[in-house]
């Protein structure tokens, strides 16, 4: 059985990167798909919705990647992070 | 009132990232702790059998071809397998291993219908070019949870199915209908949109 992608570090540091990458995976996820608007603002169609049918001003790409980001960060990452904290805290 | 294709693409795209995401993390933080809350050890595999009986309206209203209801068709099946194999797995239904080997079944039909109903060469559009690619890495990265079989508990092999996963979802997030690839569109793809 192989343990945890960053358990072959030491305890100590492995405790802090997992933390480190679970925080970070949401955030890094909303970022990416906010640089996404910002370098590509005509594929926001919120910004200029004139015109524009009923699927174009719902699905738009990058603010699903920011939105799965958020949904990830709050859902997923938030009580996972709790989690691990008890799970060190008991085994240390 | 239907929506594009590329619309779907990037609909599938964001619950495809999801998955991912989960898988990371799950590699991440190690099986004991993913499954401290019983509801997130059915996340995943729920969002995937999800996703596959999603692809059932994708197959009865994208009927530009026969061969596009077969696709379609196909990846629904498989992924509701390979999502229903895995909530009998973690549930404790399911006790052979071997259920798990409906995951690289999976990507190897995915992979092959990508390719075969794809009927422009790599360099048509934007959509004939990822649609290619997507099918050789479906079929290619099939090796993750084939491996995953015999060895469930690999980091590594985990890792590299969760990144896997987030790939497709990027190469679908970048999927347009009439967009040129590499400065290639052929013009008889049409116009592009912005």
């Amino acid at each position: 059985m192989e343990p945890p992608l960053v358990s072959r570090l030491p305890a100590t540091v492995a405790r802090t990167a997992r933390m480190k990458i679970v925080s970070a995976i949401g955030p890094t996820v909303v970022a990416a798909g906010l640089i996404w608007a910002i370098l590509q603002p005509y594929r926001v169609t919120l910004l200029h919705p004139r015109g524009q049918g009923f699927w174009w001003l719902v699905i738009e790409p990058p603010l699903l990647v920011a939105g799965a980001g958020v949904v990830f960060a709050l859902l997923v990452a938030r009580p996972l992070l709790a989690d691990l904290e008890e799970h060190d805290a008991a085994a240390r | 009132m239907q929506p594009h294709a590329e619309m779907i693409h990037w609909a599938f795209a964001a619950g495809i990232l999801l998955v991912g995401l989960c898988l990371l993390c799950e590699a991440v933080v190690g099986q004991e702790v993913w499954r401290m809350r019983p509801w997130r050890k059915y996340l995943w595999p729920g969002l995937a059998f999800v996703l596959g009986v999603l692809l059932w309206p994708v197959m009865a209203f994208f009927t530009n071809s026969s061969i596009h209801m077969y696709a379609h068709g196909s990846w629904a099946e498989v992924l509701m397998l390979a999502g229903g194999a895995e909530l009998g797995l973690v549930h404790g239904r399911l006790h052979s291993p071997l259920w798990r080997l409906t995951w690289p079944l999976a990507f190897v039909v995915t992979g092959t219908a990508f390719i075969v109903h794809e009927q422009n060469p790599w360099f048509f559009a934007r959509s004939a070019f990822l649609h290619h690619l997507l099918g050789w890495t479906f079929i290619v990265a099939a090796i993750f949870p084939l491996l995953l079989v015999w060895r469930p508990r690999s980091a590594v092999l985990q890792a590299g199915f969760a990144l896997m996963i987030v790939t497709v979802s990027v190469m679908l997030f970048s999927d347009r209908d009439v967009a040129p690839i590499f400065g290639h569109l052929s013009s008889l793809a049409g116009t592009p949109h912005r």
